[in-house]
């Protein structure tokens, strides 16, 4: 039972966190009504991409865990970035 | 006395049981990761069938849902806080809250679901192989991924109640939190999930 002194993460920061990513949300939802093609795709993915970042930061409290712990984990996203190159250069170039 | 000890010292490894779920988390991440990448590669075969099928779907009810699982969200982190600070009340109700907001995101669903199924789309129905192939891959994707979404959904409402009635019984509590801790991981993934599912089906059209 080592490392039993976890981090209890305090109410104020969650219910900040969870304005945060309604606001993000609704940030969303207005750029993408425009309908700007392209341009909104990148928008919307950015900004669940910075969501994401805040969900996996605190509530999975990420930022209180092991170096392992957030090394594996961001070595699960390159490791999906690296699939999406591979298959992109292989339909591009099929 | 030390006997008594003996029989409490049982083997028990909170940080394994949470790198444990880690990689099932893992596993799941790749699993939707797999199903983003097949909506990506025919959204860019079939743009205007994407554009079209994206316009049916009801961005109220997305954005609803959505808040409503970012909230529990918060609320199941939050539950995770006050087991912690042996807060057994505030706990379970915190978990309760949660469940009445994935109830929400479900009974959401099956409005959504309902419609389309009015309209005569559904997986297998005979109005669906009529439909072009960029319409097909659309609602098929679309069924297919909320549909394993909800499915995950259910199973972490299953993981909460059994949270909910271990915190009941005290089997978990300040000491021992860790089918807590695991189990809202695994409802901040369903959340992490969502964030990506919702824009990609709903809004970019």
């Amino acid at each position: 039972m080592a490392n039993n002194v976890s981090h209890i993460t305090d109410y104020k920061v969650l219910a900040r966190v969870v304005l945060i990513l309604m606001s993000l949300t609704l940030l969303t939802i207005f750029v993408t009504s425009f309908h700007l093609g392209a341009f909104s795709v990148t928008v919307a993915l950015l900004i669940a991409g910075v969501k994401a970042f805040f969900i996996l930061t605190y509530f999975m409290h990420l930022k209180y865990e092991s170096l392992l712990l957030r090394l594996l984990v961001t070595m699960i996203f390159v490791l999906y970035a690296v699939i999406i190159l591979i298959t992109f250069i292989d339909y591009a170039y099929r | 006395m030390s006997e008594k000890e003996i029989h409490i010292e049982v083997h028990r490894d909170d940080e394994a049981s949470k790198l444990g779920m880690w990689l099932f988390i893992f596993t799941e991440l790749l699993l939707f990761g797999g199903l983003f990448l097949v909506y990506t590669v025919f959204r860019a075969e079939y743009p205007q069938n994407f554009h079209e099928g994206s316009l049916e779907l009801s961005v109220t009810i997305g954005a609803i849902n959505t808040i409503a699982l970012l909230f529990s969200s918060m609320t199941v982190a939050m539950a995770l806080s006050a087991i912690q600070k042996n807060n057994r009340k505030l706990a379970m109700r915190l978990i309760a809250v949660t469940l009445l907001m994935a109830l929400i995101f479900l009974f959401n669903k099956y409005i959504e679901w309902s419609m389309k199924f009015e309209h005569g789309l559904y997986p297998g129905s005979p109005l669906m192989p009529h439909l072009g192939r960029g319409d097909l891959m659309f609602f098929s994707l679309y069924f297919f991924m909320t549909g394993l979404h909800a499915l995950h959904i259910i199973v972490g409402m299953v993981l909460l109640t059994m949270c909910f009635f271990k915190i009941k019984n005290g089997t978990l509590n300040y000491q021992k939190y860790i089918h807590l801790e695991n189990g809202a991981l695994y409802w901040h993934l369903v959340d992490l999930i969502w964030i990506f599912l919702f824009p990609l089906l709903y809004l970019i059209t």
